[in-house]
């Protein structure tokens, strides 16, 4: 039976449904960053930002854009009624300190133990920038990745064992592709949902880390 | 909506359970949050561990108390660590900020370091210090609203934001709860993630 992948827009969306209200987030840079345009508006969640900023609201209308207040991908932002400033320090101290109920990242490859891999390829001539994510992977309370289940040459990035260099050990709690969501457990990794018409044969197939059903 | 606020002083302080550890803010009687220590002695749990900077001074926990320190410190029913100032800071901002130990210079080679590792660095001794963890912390600020976010008065201000990030749950007193921002965010001291219920007194 035919599978539909989902679309980049699809799995951000779906990531942002599991997002309580009051709880405190960072969103990494890229796909992550997305999800901020998916979050329920009924909600008070708490976004936070590594270059200072809590309770991060959306992108400026044209022309409102401030070169003071930008994000970690140094787009544009504004700030919420009862947001706030602070300096690196202590944007560290939360990110570290156990008090991010949740971020989430991006991901070259996860391993089945939830070892995370994103900063850097290993290629010789690549120039390498690790930003806050190494601080993020062990600091957060929860970390979810987002990703595409295979790479473009159709290899998996769910693997035994990482072959770029870590950004974190055990760190992932779970993980969003385009075509399901996993949980890596004490027990391995579980697939708690599936894309429509695809079968867990499939996803395994796809999949170096072995899986099971929930 | 999200709102830390708490009516009742008490609602807020029940949930401090025997045995739990409790940092106090305030550096004398400035930033003492004396209405939560009222509300947490009436409430009375036992065995607590308390992180604060006024034991032996004079106002431990309350400036009133201070005979009852020395009473239960020379009757040996209370047990005291005697940390450095910026030791003390230092091991609590640990906590905050996930550190797992600090090397520190104050009190290298003193009684207070016994028994500690230590090491020199670069010609200079420091002593390996540990952070310290809290399952509450109870402050003084000036104003606060329902997300938290806190700003305190003048010396008031002193252990008051480093202790909120070190408890796994944080109660203030504040003089004045604001709506939602009143205060500027550049003045924010405490952002609220570091916060779990502020309470009017």
């Amino acid at each position: 039976m035919a599978y539909q992948r989902l679309t980049r827009e699809q799995i951000v969306q779906r990531v942002a449904q599991d997002i309580p209200e009051g709880a405190y987030v960072n969103l990494g840079i890229g796909l992550p960053t997305k999800i901020a345009n998916h979050l329920d508006a009924n909600k008070e969640i708490f976004l936070q930002s590594e270059n200072g900023v809590l309770g991060m609201g959306p992108a400026p209308a044209k022309g409102e854009e401030d070169a003071d207040l930008i994000n970690a991908g140094k787009e544009f932002i504004t700030l919420l009624e009862g947001g706030s400033y602070f300096h690196h320090g202590d944007s560290f101290t939360m990110m570290r300190g156990g008090h991010i109920d949740i971020c989430v990242l991006g991901a070259f490859q996860v391993a089945e133990n939830g070892d995370l891999a994103n900063w850097h390829t290993g290629a010789p001539d690549a120039i390498p920038a690790v930003g806050g994510a190494m601080d993020l992977a062990i600091g957060a309370k929860n970390v979810f990745v987002t990703m595409e289940h295979v790479t473009k040459n159709g290899e998996p990035k769910i693997v035994k064992s990482c072959s770029y260099p870590l950004t974190g050990m055990a760190c992932v709690n779970r993980i969003y592709t385009d075509l399901a969501v996993i949980e890596v457990t004490p027990k391995g990794l579980v697939v708690t949902e599936m894309v429509n018409g695809l079968s867990f044969e499939e996803l395994q197939s796809l999949t170096d880390a072995p899986l099971s059903r929930e | 909506m999200i709102d830390k606020t708490s009516a009742s002083i008490f609602e807020a302080i029940k949930q401090i359970q025997d045995g739990a550890t409790v940092m106090i803010g305030g550096f004398g009687t400035a930033g003492q949050p004396a209405e939560l220590i009222d509300a947490l002695i009436a409430h009375g749990a036992k065995e607590l561990t308390v992180v604060n900077n006024n034991a032996g001074n004079g106002s431990f926990p309350r400036q009133s108390d201070s005979y009852e320190f020395d009473k239960l410190y020379y009757a040996k029913k209370i047990e005291l660590e005697l940390v450095p100032q910026g030791n003390l800071a230092a091991r609590i901002q640990a906590t905050g900020a996930g550190l797992g130990a600090i090397y520190t210079p104050t009190g290298y080679g003193t009684l207070l370091a016994e028994g500690k590792d230590s090491k020199v660095i670069k010609g200079r001794g420091y002593v390996l210090e540990y952070p310290i963890h809290a399952d509450f912390a109870l402050i003084k600020a000036f104003k606060g609203d329902r997300w938290g976010n806190l700003v305190y008065r003048k010396s008031a201000r002193n252990f008051g934001p480093i202790m909120a990030t070190a408890a796994k749950c944080t109660i203030a007193q504040v003089n004045e709860i604001v709506p939602l921002g009143a205060i500027d965010p550049e003045h924010v001291i405490t952002p609220g993630i570091f916060i779990q219920h502020v309470v009017a007194v």
